[in-house]
Parts: structure tokens; sequence; C-alpha cells
């Protein structure tokens, strides 16, 4: 394999890292609240839906993306009315919303463009086109560092960028503000929070509204960034891989980069069959390669490979003690 | 004492939330610019309007018996195996590596051993997810979803590099030999003189699922494991406490539970296509589900939702078929009656808890 | 309300006619068809120590759970240094000057000591100042109250004790001057609390109010200024402590004179039934709760465990049940038992005619959700008597139920109602007719009348002691002192995974066991003791 091989498959792996990258983070906030989150997909996808809509009615890819995010925080405030106000159960709520977008996102296709339940092609405007970082012809020929820069980091949509910035945020907010040690107490101990004056509703439901907001972004990008126009199912398992990345992240900002940027990379091995058998000495199947993620997430969770502890309060929902 | 007497709490709470989902689907149909009420009649005429109909309703409710009580047994050991699907993935493996071994004499031989075969593999997919959370603690509901996609791409590599014979482009096994064909309702009621629909699927599994409904009803209320499971479910701390150990009710549970997910092969795979294709299950096992939580994990009540759902399913392909409401109706329905039955129980369940304690006391303030 | 003494004066110190800190008014509250709270009235003056004290479920941690805007109150009114007052929620109430120590804190475990006590009270939004500022501040109030903490511990890795002081420092870190604390003292050592009152009686005397919820007599002779009873949601009295004493506040509290005493005939002790040697359990986090203890229990013989919870009495209760594993020697009848694997569980233990009331009858003894009579069952499902093959004799075992409990006086005595419509002393008696009745050579009993109301209490002591009479080995834990002194026949106490010593009731008082709780023994030559 030469180094332009590389250098493709790594912009693929950042490309397919994305959509996961933003709804790990998404669910990185709503697990830290203590509301566990298996609706990810469910978000995505009315997001990737609605933004290609609306992107592909109105030619502007902004208001696609405005539309993405608002879909997403609705089904992102009924978790909350479920899981919060009604303290329902978080994973049913989550099983329930991930049908809901499944069915509805075709349902809704179908009677607005009548295309066997996707929207018609992106073209133009209604796309985020790619980026040129600046200075990314000049130093193209450089070697190693400027195919590094021109190719794999540059000429990618402004989503991606918007992704890999909310790692630091994240982790910014996580930790160095008010809002970020409520956060984590919210997850931890919510009768902490809620005796010293907080309140735990407030606390939770603008997390879910954080988790809502990424993934309206990670579906859109979906839609009108890495492909052009929305498919039925389109998110095909992210959002579950998204979840798993969480966990194999340990619910921390930087480790989920990692996850994400390694099954990103699965994934983008998996398109590329060619540089598999080129790897491998042995003939990898390629459904191994499609399950690793998952593979790996249970090793984590088996505790073989270090503990994977969730936030305390998680999945509970919190009720005054008599 | 309970606020709620408890026909309340089985009947009244669900058929509430049923008629909420109903109602919102309803909205939807509407604003799709479609009739409701039309569509509702369809879905009765091409759904229960015939034998034909009735033929499907009942094929879809087998699939949705298993997996519903599948998920069942789970809830009441307190696991929520999330993992139906894949279970039942594994299970129309085991069916079909059954079917396809020998060439079986008849269907009365070759039932059995499908059954054990599909029991086996849905047992054995649920036993990895259960181990880990027996011993290391692992989440169940999260192992058993990654066991969904590593089920998915199990199967695909089975059809793709092993099972598919050589020249077809198909993904699926070989057909099963004629020895393994199930009898379907219309070749058993036939000796009754009663004339059923000769094309619908329905077969023999459907008296298995009853019978599984009954035994599962057993094996929860009258036997000491069963007693064990539930107590365990209520109350882990309790369960250890009389000498319940938890491995083996986690275990317990989590085995009958694939063993079930993996049983509903013998109706699809088996009993219909005949042989194995991928994506025999088509959600059932998610559908388990909704079943379970519409019927409050009861087999009566599992089997009463599996017979629902079958009339959506055989009701919503007819509307596909004769309107242009697509099949994906059927899965808003379903997310509809997940969230109202499971998630959002607690809106219907306060205000009719509130309605139960004002009668109550305004009853007692007459007696006194 | 009994008007024992008016409202309480106010203590020298105050001025006269200052407003109350704190005057509710007609207080009522009600969880579904629970009525905890029941116009109540009450003034607690400023810089005055109040107690309230009241059985367990007679309403003082409702009634204080609604000053601290936990809970709604459904009717009534709250006054604040004479000014009316909506306490919604705990923002409120912290605004109101209120700071309130729950008997379980509300820490978050894996946060600092300065976390937790910034938590909520945040200068701005970034965190960085905000901690600085009240490392700071933690500092100075930590020394004017001779509170050491550590700011940088974990919550995790420090003792009950420090974190209690902690949940103070938070109250007062929010400039609260009314603090309330609920049963403070459950988890401490008397030594421990005769610290935390020093605190408190420190607070006082800088002007803060403080309410001091208990159960404990002792506590409120010891260090309030006037004291509250509450009885069943009510309100009872209101009286000035110094002229008040125990037997009338527990009259007050119960509603009729109490036998504090146990009627029991001397024991005449026979065989060795159970015979423990170096007895040693580790937990998951690799502290050793139990350190080698040995004792004997003989047949016709209660022996009671005193000490303070969580001192590892919970842990002997829990290995000779089949619930912990553990190292060590335990014989029955003169037979060893196994400890640890497959043959160590509560099953294996009832074989061995081990019986187990357990400390939790919600957590552990009962299954809550199921009928009474499926709980008669619960623990020997696996008799045979109880099974017809492979499937449960579920009507012998309703028809069975009917005569216990009656034979038990649980009441209503419907065998089909669910264990958690039952009140706490008849749950507590369907967990002693299913034990009892196995006639056990060995019956273990935690707690058995916490939680439970007073005529039950008499009942379940007799009860326990008819199996004494009938020769029956009895090991008896209990964090109430009374209580041991009152059912052993023998008492060993313990502290910190040990056995401090055994004494005879009759030898012995309460001053010299509360030492031996707290870790002393006379040789050691202590000068620090509990009263």
């Amino acid at each position: 394999m030469d180094f332009s091989t590389l250098i493709q498959i790594l912009d693929s792996t950042l490309r397919l890292a994305t959509p996961l990258l933003l709804a790990c983070l998404a669910g990185l906030f709503s697990e830290r609240s203590g509301i566990f989150d298996i609706g990810l997909e469910a978000k995505m996808l009315v997001a990737a839906f609605f933004s290609a809509a609306f992107a592909y009615s109105t030619g502007s890819v902004w208001i696609g993306l405005l539309a993405g995010i608002a879909a997403s925080m609705v089904f992102a405030l009924i978790h909350g009315v479920a899981s919060i106000t009604f303290r329902g159960n978080q994973l049913i709520s989550g099983v329930a919303l991930n049908f809901l977008a499944s069915g509805m996102t075709v349902l809704v296709a179908q009677s607005w463009f009548q295309q066997g339940g996707r929207t018609p092609s992106l073209i133009g405007g209604a796309r985020f086109e790619p980026i040129t970082l600046p200075f990314a012809d000049a130093v193209r020929d450089v070697p190693f560092l400027g195919p590094l820069y021109s190719d794999l980091l540059s000429g990618h949509s402004i989503l991606v960028y918007v992704a890999l910035l909310a790692v630091p945020a994240t982790w910014w907010v996580l930790y160095r503000t008010r809002f970020g040690l409520r956060l984590r107490a919210v997850g931890e101990n919510p009768a902490a929070v809620d005796t010293a004056g907080v309140s735990v509703i407030g606390l939770r439901f603008a997390a879910i509204g954080i988790a809502g907001l990424l993934c309206g972004i990670a579906g859109a990008y979906l839609a009108t960034g890495l492909q052009a126009g929305f498919v039925k199912d389109m998110t095909a398992g992210r959002g579950y891989i998204a979840l798993a990345a969480l966990i194999f992240a340990k619910w921390r900002p930087w480790y989920a980069l990692g996850a994400c940027l390694l099954f990103g990379l699965l994934q983008a091995l998996s398109l590329r069959t060619d540089v598999v058998d080129a790897i491998f000495p042995f003939k990898m199947p390629v459904q191994l390669l499609d399950s690793l993620p998952y593979i790996l997430t249970v090793v984590i969770l088996a505790g073989f490979v270090g503990k994977a502890i969730p936030p305390r309060a998680g999945g509970t929902p919190y009720v005054k003690e008599r | 004492m309970d606020v709620m007497p408890k026909w309340a709490d089985v009947v009244l709470v669900p058929v509430i939330s049923l008629i909420l989902a109903m109602v919102i689907s309803a909205l939807v149909i509407l604003a799709i610019g479609e009739d409701p009420w039309a569509a509702l009649k369809l879905m009765v005429q091409g759904s229960l309007g015939s034998t034909y109909g009735w033929g499907y309703t009942l094929y879809y409710a087998t699939n949705f018996v298993f997996t519903g009580l599948a998920v069942s047994i789970a809830f009441h050991a307190s696991m929520f195996n999330i993992g139906g699907e894949g279970q039942a993935t594994l299970g129309g493996l085991g069916v079909a590596l059954v079917c396809l071994a020998v060439p079986w004499p008849h269907w009365a031989l070759a039932l059995p051993a499908a059954m054990v075969g599909g029991m086996v593999f849905g047992a054995a997919w649920a036993a990895i997810p259960a181990y880990l959370a027996a011993k290391r603690g692992s989440h169940i509901v999260i192992t058993t979803i990654m066991f969904n996609f590593i089920g998915a791409a199990v199967l695909n590599y089975m059809l793709v590099n092993v099972l598919r014979p050589t020249g077809s482009m198909d993904p699926a096994t070989a057909k099963f030999p004629p020895g393994t064909n199930l009898p379907t309702l219309h070749e058993m009621l036939a000796p009754f003189g009663i004339s059923f629909s000769k094309s619908a699927p329905a077969n023999i599994s459907f008296l298995i699922a009853l019978l599984a409904c009954f035994l599962l009803w057993l094996l929860i209320w009258r036997t000491r494991f069963g007693f064990e499971l539930r107590a365990f479910g209520k109350s882990e701390s309790g369960a250890i406490y009389a000498g319940i150990r938890p491995t083996k009710i986690i275990m317990g549970s989590m085995l009958i539970s694939g063993a079930l997910a993996g049983l509903m092969a013998i109706n699809t795979v088996q009993g219909e296509a005949e042989r194995l294709v991928l994506n025999s299950v088509e959600g059932a096992g998610f559908i388990g589900i909704a079943v379970a939580l519409m019927g409050r994990s009861h087999p009566l009540g599992v089997l009463i939702a599996a017979i629902l759902f079958g009339f959506l399913y055989q009701g919503g392909a007819e509307l596909a078929l004769w309107t242009t409401i697509p099949r994906e109706l059927i899965v808003v329905i379903q997310g509809l009656v997940i969230l109202f039955t499971g998630a959002l129980d607690n809106m219907v369940r306060m205000p009719v808890e509130k309605v139960f304690l004002r009668l109550r006391r305004s009853n007692n303030g007459a007696g006194e | 309300m009994k008007d024992m003494a008016g409202t309480a004066d106010q203590p020298s110190g105050a001025p006269p006619n200052a407003p109350a800190a704190i005057e509710l008014r007609g207080i009522s509250k009600a969880f579904g068809p629970v009525q905890a709270n029941k116009d109540i009235t009450l003034k607690v003056a400023k810089g005055a120590i109040h107690g309230i004290i009241g059985e367990n479920g007679a309403g003082k941690s409702t009634l204080m759970s609604i000053l601290y805007g936990f809970y709604k109150a459904d009717s009534g009114e709250i006054l604040i240094n004479g000014q009316p007052t909506e306490i919604p929620d705990s923002q409120a109430a912290i605004a109101a000057g209120i700071g309130m120590v729950f008997q379980h804190f509300k820490l978050v475990e894996n946060f600092s000591v300065l976390e937790n006590v910034v938590l909520g009270a945040e200068d701005g939004a970034l965190l960085k100042p905000s901690l600085s500022k009240a490392r700071k501040q933690l500092t100075q109030i930590a020394e004017e109250y001779e509170m050491n903490v550590d700011p940088d511990a974990l919550i995790e890795d420090i003792g009950v004790g420090m974190q209690q002081r902690v949940e103070i420092l938070k109250s007062l870190y929010r400039h609260a001057d009314i603090l309330i604390l609920d049963e403070p003292t459950g988890v401490l050592t008397p030594a421990e609390a005769d610290h935390l009152f020093r605190i408190l009686r420190g607070l006082r005397d800088e002007g803060k109010t403080i309410i001091l919820i208990t159960h404990k007599l002792r506590e409120i002779m010891e260090v309030t200024d006037t004291v509250s009873v509450m009885r069943r949601g009510e309100m009872t009295a209101t009286v000035k402590t110094a002229e008040t004493s125990p037997e009338q506040l527990a009259e007050l509290m119960v509603g009729r004179k109490v036998l504090l005493r146990v009627d029991k005939k001397p024991a005449h002790p026979g065989a060795t039934v159970l015979k423990v040697e170096d007895l040693r359990v580790v937990d998951e986090d690799k502290v050793e709760r139990l350190r080698g203890i040995s004792f004997e229990v003989r047949a016709g013989e209660i022996l009671g465990i005193a000490g303070v919870a969580g001192n590892g009495q919970s842990e002997v209760l829990q290995v000779l049940g089949g619930i912990t594993t553990a190292t060590g020697s335990v014989q029955i009848n003169g037979n060893e038992i196994d400890l640890t694997g497959k043959h160590s569980d509560g099953r294996s233990r009832r074989e061995r005619g081990i019986a187990h009331v357990p400390e939790d009858r919600q957590r552990q003894g009962l299954i809550m959700d199921f009928a009474a009579w499926e709980n008669m069952a619960f623990g020997y499902q696996w008799d045979p008597d109880y099974n017809h093959g492979l499937l449960m004799d579920n009507a012998g075992l309703k028809r069975e139920t009917e005569g216990k409990m009656e034979r038990f006086d649980v009441r209503p005595p419907h065998g089909h109602l669910a264990a958690k419509n039952f009140s706490g002393g008849n749950q507590q008696k369907i967990v002693l007719a299913r034990e009892i009745e196995r006639n056990p050579d060995l019956l273990l009993v935690g707690q058995p009348t916490r939680g439970v109301d007073i005529g039950a209490i008499e009942f379940i002591h007799q009860r326990i002691i008819e199996l004494r009479d009938a020769g029956k080995a009895i090991l008896l834990v209990s964090v109430e002192l009374e209580e041991i002194m009152g059912m052993s026949d023998r008492i060993a106490v313990m502290f910190d995974g040990r056995i401090m010593g055994e004494r005879l009731p009759a030898e012995t008082n309460e001053g010299e066991l509360g030492l031996l709780m707290a870790g002393i023994t006379n040789d050691s030559g202590a000068n620090e003791g509990a009263a």
C-alpha cells in the first residue's frame, strides 16, 4: 500500500468518523447527565431526512441544517418528556424513537417527494461543499506533511471541522465550566444537585437538548455532506456504533475522538477490500471488519481491557426519596 | 394499599395507551392526505376479512408470540433482552442447518429436530451476553444490541461464503428437502371440512406458539424456577438472601429467552420460505419488545398483543398494496405503541391513578 | 396539639420578643393515601438547638424536607425570622438561609470535597475562579469551627464522619443560619457523635439555629435546648429539655407508658449450637470488614451483638446467612459449614437449620410485590413440602399461610395481599412467622424492631424469647442498645470488624457498652467516653 492510498483511506476515515463523533458526543452529554440514549440513531435519521428535504426544497443547505437540527431536537424532547418528566424507561423510549424515526422518515418522504421514500439528489448549494484550507495548494508539494495537510486535513465540508472542534469544546464545557460540573454531578448523584438548589430536570433537559443539537448536525452531515440526499435507513446503525464508541471511550471526550476515528477507519477499510486483502496475509472476511466495532465494545464491556464504568445515576429516573 | 385495582393496571392502562397510539397514527395518515377510517376498514378487510388474510395475520402473530415471550421471560427476571433479532437470526441458521443436514423423510421428524436446532442456536447467541452480565456485570442491553449486529454479520458470512449453493448469486441457502415442509393451516383444517386459504403461510408453528404460551405461563407462575426468577426480577438483594443464585437466574432466563426467539425460525424459515435468506427475521425480534410491553409480560397478554401486531402487519401490507400509504406505517405504529405502553406508561397511569384515588375517597366519605 | 409548656420560651442569649427563626403554621402533607404530616405547628427560637423526636415514620423527616423545599406541603405556612416565606424548592430554602444535612448524604462520590461544596453555589459560569475562592473560604470556615477537611480529597476516599462534616460545611458555605440535621448520629460512634455535638454547640454560640432530628432520647437530653415530639404525623408537644425527662418524652412519643424492659426468665443454656472461629470478610474494595472474630451461641440462649452500624455486625449475619463469603471456621452442632463456593448460599444454610430474619426486610426478607403466601415460602421454595413434582403446591401454601398469619397476629390476615400493603410491623411478623415456624436450630435476627410500631415490638420480642425457651440458639444484632440490653443473655460488642468484649447484661451498663462500641477497652485507659 503506498502513501497516497494511505492518505485516501485516512481521508475517508475522517469523513466516516464525523457522524460517529458528533453522535458520540451527543450521547456523552446525555449519558453524563444520567439519561441513557439508545435513540441516537433516531435523531440522526430524522435530521438526515429533514435536512435533505429542506435543503432540496429551499436550495439552501444551511436551512436544511437548521431543519435537521430542529427535527432532532423534537425527538430529543420526546425522549426527555418520556424519561425525565414521566420517569419512563429510558431504554424503551430510545427503542420506540428508533422505530418512529425509521418509519416516519420514509412515510413523510414518500408523501412529500413520491420517490419511494427518498429525497431527490441534492446539487449545488443544497449540499455542503468541501472547503480548501488556507495554503492547501501551496504546501501540497512539501514531502509527507504536504499531502497530509492538503489532501487529508483540507478539503472537507465545514461540518467535519465542526465535529473535530466539538471535541475540545466538549472537554472544556465538561471540566472547566459551572454547567459541566453540574452536568457531571447530576449523572452521578442527582440528589446532590437537587439539594444544592439546582434543578435536576432543567440540567437533564439541557443535556438532552445538546444531544439533539449534535445529532442534528450529524444527521445533516450524512445527508448533505457525506452523501447527496436522504435514503431509507441511511444511518445504517451509526447511532449504535456511536454508542459503542461512547462506551469504548469510557464517556470521555478525547477518548471519544480516538474511538470514533478507530471505528471510522474500520468502516473505511471495509469499503476498500482491495486494501484489506493487501494488508492481511489471510482472507479477511469483510463481515468481520464490519462487526469489529461491536466485538471490541463487547470486549470492553466484559471488562477484559479496563473497566467501563458508566455514570452512576445513568438509566434511573430521579425520584425524590421519601 | 394499591391505588388501582388490578384490572385497571393490566387492562385499562394498556388499552388507553393503545388508543393514544392509534389516534396519533390516524393523525399521521390524515397528515399524508389519506383517510384514516378508510385505511382502518381496508386493514380489517385485508387481514381479517378472509381466510387468506387470517392466514397471514396468524403467520405474523406466530413470530411475534415467540419473540414477545422471549422478551417477557427476560423482563420477569428484570433483564432487558433487546437481542431477540440476533437470536432469531441465529435460530434461523440453526433451523436451516438441521433442515439441510439430512434428507428428512417426514416433517414430523424434521420439526422437532429443527426446533432443537433453532432453540440451541438462539440460546447460544444469548448465552454470551448473559454470561458477561452474570459474571462481569456487563450491561445486557448494550451487549445484546452489539450481538444483533454481530449476528447479522455471521449470517451474512455464512450465506455468502458457506451455505450458498455453487453457481447461485443469491445470498441464500438451497431449498430445503420436501420432507421438512410443514403442514399449513390449509392442510391441517381440510380433514375437518374447513376450507382455509391455500396460499397463506400460517402453519403448524402457530400451534407450537400457543403451546409455548401455556408452557411459559406454567414455568413463570407454577414452578420453583419461575418463583425464583420472579423473585430475582423484583429484588436481587432479596433473591440472594433467599439463596437464589443470580448466575442461575440470569443464565436461565436469557437462555430460555434466546431459545424462544430462535424458535421463531421454524415459522419463517422452515414454514414459509423453506430456505434461509438474509433478513428472514424482518424486525420481529424488535416487535417482541412492543408485544411484551403491551401484553404486560403475561403469556396471554403476549398472545393477544401478537395477534394485534399480526393484524397490523398484514393490514399494513394491504394498505401498501391498495393505497399510497407505505408499509413503513406499521413501523411508525409500532414505535408509537412502544412509546405509549412502555416509555410513557406513567403519563397514562398517573391520571388514571388519580381518578381511582378520588373515587375511593368519595366512596369512603359516603361510608362514614 | 397537647400543649405542655406553651411554645418554648426564648433561650437565654437571644433578645426577648425577637421573632422565631422558624415558625410553621398548620403544615399538612399526604403521600397518596398516607397522611405524613397533619396540621403541624412549630416555633423554633433563634440561636437554639431544637430537637425533634419521634418514632420511625412519625413524619419528622417529611416535615424537615418540606422546610427544605424538597416536598411541597399540601397546606400551611412557613415563616422565617417572622417573614412568611414560600419554599417551593431547595433553592428557595438556601436563599432563606436554611441548610440541611440529610440522613443519607447528598454528595457526589467521585468529586472532591471542594467540588461538592461549590456545586450549586458557584460564582460564575467558569469553574476556576469559583474553586479558588471557595478554597479560601472553606479553609476559613473549617478553622473557625474546628472542622478540618482536605479540600482535594475525593468523597469516596473519606470516612462517614468526614463526609458529614462536608455536608455541614456545604451549608455554612451557603451562609446558612438555620441548620437541620436528620438522624446525624446513626452512622457515628459515640465519640464521633460527641464531636459532632461540640460542633453544633459551637455553631449555636455563633448565633446559628439548629434543628436536630433523632429517635434517640439520649441525644435529645444531651444537646438540645428545646424539644418537640412527633407521633403519627402530628406534633404532640414542645417542651424545654431541662424541664422534661426521658420517660416523659418516651411516653409522648408512643402515646402511652412504655415497658422499656423485656419480661423474660433466666436462660438455661445447653450444648453449643454455633461455633465461630477466626471469621474474616474482605469486601469488594479489599477492605477487611471482619478481622478474625470468634464466638459461640448455645442452645437456649440469646447472644446479642451491639455496635454502631457498619462495624461488621451486618457481615456476621450475612456470612452466617450464606449471603457473603468468608474465611475462617463456622460449625453448626459440631459440623463444619462451607463459607465459600457452591455449598455456601442461603439455601444450604437453611438446610442446616439456620433461619435468618434479615436486617432489611424490604430489600431482603420479603419480595414486596409478592403476595403474603408467596413470601411465606420465600427462601424455602425448594422444600419438598411446597412442591408437587415439577410444580409448586400453591394451594397448600395458601392454606398454610392462613395458619401462620393467625398465629403471628398478622393484620389484615389476607394471604393474597402483596407484602408492600402491610405495615412495617406486620411485614416483620410475616418474616418471623416464616422463619420461626421452620423450627430452626439457630435463628439469626437483625434489627428485629426497626421501623416497627410499639405494639408489635413487644409481640416480636416475646416470640423470639419463646423460641429461646424452646431450647433454640439465637443470635441477635441490633443497633438499639436498649433492645440488646433487654433481650440478650450475653452481649458481644463489635467495633471495626472485631469483638471488643463480651459482657453479661446484669453486670454492665450502657456507659461501658458505649465505650466498647467506640473501640475503647478498659485496659486501653481512654478518658473520652460516651455518656
